[in-house]
């Protein structure tokens, strides 16, 4: 296969950026999205070009890392797939492509396709963990889960936190990020604790990381490589009221 | 945003209801309209509880377009630099359109108040008649059209913002699947149907 493919190129982040076209032809259909940099970088590498840079890892579509913007649609064209298990033969021979970093505020690209998304990291800091004893493994069947909420919190913790939802959200905001967070850990009887200060300090964490306000435009959900439904996000709503009628406090000082 | 915008909704519910009355002719729609004045009179005075009403929507339309603009703000923020490459994906017409289409319907709103509140648009004009003031505006296309283009972006408007509130409400199992969107969007043609039947009953002259 022969492909056209339009790539942003930015040196740095004070760096304007640009798209940059490059042909890309001997394209296997079962090459992944990634193979297929793999040999434009390749064919760079040897005209003596510097390579597109794009963060990857497991390339099993479970840890997160990878994250492209084709053709407008976060992790392209597939439904609940990730970048690196996108494969070329999504695409028609011929095609152009056109690839960008995700764009958000909070995502300060660092070269190319990779950008930063450290803001993430910041949201979760702020509430997303359960206090547990530390010492020896605790018994199996001491904290009994009902398998309703056992289900609905795997559900949400199947979110690998690669930002797509930020990346298609026409505001650039980070709802369903979050609410999977708070969703997982509140479902669970090890999260109930900190359920309240937990839904309140990561909106704040949120807001303050520069992510816009949600508006229930459902753009996430249809991108998001792991099915995270939009109903978590009306459950953390829920988690946020409950709390803040509660009287809450945020976080210790 | 959901709390002033649920109280907009029934209000607009109401008075789409109201509206009906012209079908039941020129005493019945104008003592509707003395009704309104007069409801509450014992505890409230003359017109007592018609200003509170109106004291109420206006305070909630004033917080729904500060929260709007709010919201528009932080996502010009959250994106300085757009994407050179972007169809739309999923989000439906109905949710990509509900900034201007909130701009279209507040202008809307004060042209509505000058021509049948008023009167001052109105080409009959007579705040005691308005059975006269809706029938003989409502015999010029252009004002017909003015409603209609005003009414579609308020069905829009509704049909994104009723199920879209009741997420922000944290209501997880009435917002959740196809029930939700299904009683959304008849609730919002129901709202336009209703709206637009007076002014196209009275354009077609099924109501004189």
């Amino acid at each position: 296969m022969r492909f056209t493919v339009r790539v942003w190129r930015q040196t740095g982040s004070e760096d304007a950026g640009r798209l940059v076209e490059y042909d890309v032809d001997d394209v296997s259909p079962d090459m992944s999205f990634l193979e297929m940099l793999d040999v434009l970088n390749e064919r760079l590498t040897l005209r003596g070009e510097e390579p597109v840079a794009f963060d990857h890892d497991c390339r099993e579509g479970i840890c997160g890392m990878c994250g492209l913007t084709i053709n407008g649609v976060a992790h392209g064209p597939r439904r609940a797939t990730t970048t690196c298990q996108l494969h070329m033969r999504e695409f028609t021979d011929g095609d152009t492509i056109v690839v960008e970093p995700w764009r958000a505020a909070p995502f300060p690209v660092v070269r190319d396709l990779v950008v930063d998304r450290g803001a993430l990291d910041e949201v979760v800091r702020a509430g997303g963990y359960v206090s547990v004893s530390t010492g020896s493994a605790p018994e199996a069947h001491a904290t009994p889960v009902a398998r309703a909420d056992a289900d609905k919190a795997f559900e949400s913790a199947a979110c690998i936190g690669c930002g797509a939802c930020v990346a298609a959200c026409p505001n650039g905001s980070a709802m369903l990020f979050t609410a999977a967070k708070v969703t997982h850990l509140g479902r669970l009887p090890q999260g109930a604790p900190e359920r309240d200060t937990r839904a309140l300090d990561m909106l704040a964490a949120h807001d303050e990381a520069g992510f816009g306000g949600c508006t229930n435009t459902g753009e996430c959900t249809a991108v998001c490589p792991k099915g995270i439904p939009l109903a978590d996000i009306a459950q953390f709503n829920q988690d946020v009221l409950r709390a803040s009628l509660r009287g809450a406090g945020g976080r210790p000082a | 945003m959901a709390v002033t915008g649920f109280i907009l909704f029934f209000y607009v519910v109401a008075h789409m209801v109201g509206n009906l009355k012209i079908f039941f002719g020129e005493t019945a729609f104008d003592s509707y309209a003395r009704w309104l004045r007069a409801m509450g009179s014992a505890v409230l005075g003359e017109s007592g509880v018609l200003w509170t009403i109106r004291i109420v929507l206006l305070v909630s339309v004033l917080l729904h377009m500060t929260a709007a603009i709010q919201l528009a703000r932080r996502a010009r923020a959250a994106r300085p630099s757009g994407y050179r490459h972007r169809p739309p994906v999923q989000g439906g017409y109905a949710a990509r359109t509900m900034r201007w289409g909130g701009v279209i319907i507040a202008l809307f709103v004060i042209y509505h108040v000058l021509d049948l509140t008023v009167g001052w648009l109105n080409p009959h004009g007579v705040p005691e008649e308005p059975f006269l003031n809706v029938t003989s505006g409502f015999q010029q296309w252009w004002v017909v059209l003015i409603y209609t283009v005003a009414i579609l972006a308020l069905g829009l408007h509704v049909r994104h913002g009723v199920w879209s509130a009741l997420r922000s409400l944290g209501t997880v199992r009435a917002s959740h699947g196809p029930l939700a969107r299904t009683v959304a969007l008849v609730v919002a043609v129901a709202l336009t149907a209703g709206y637009l039947s007076v002014p196209y009953a009275v354009l077609f002259g099924l109501v004189e």
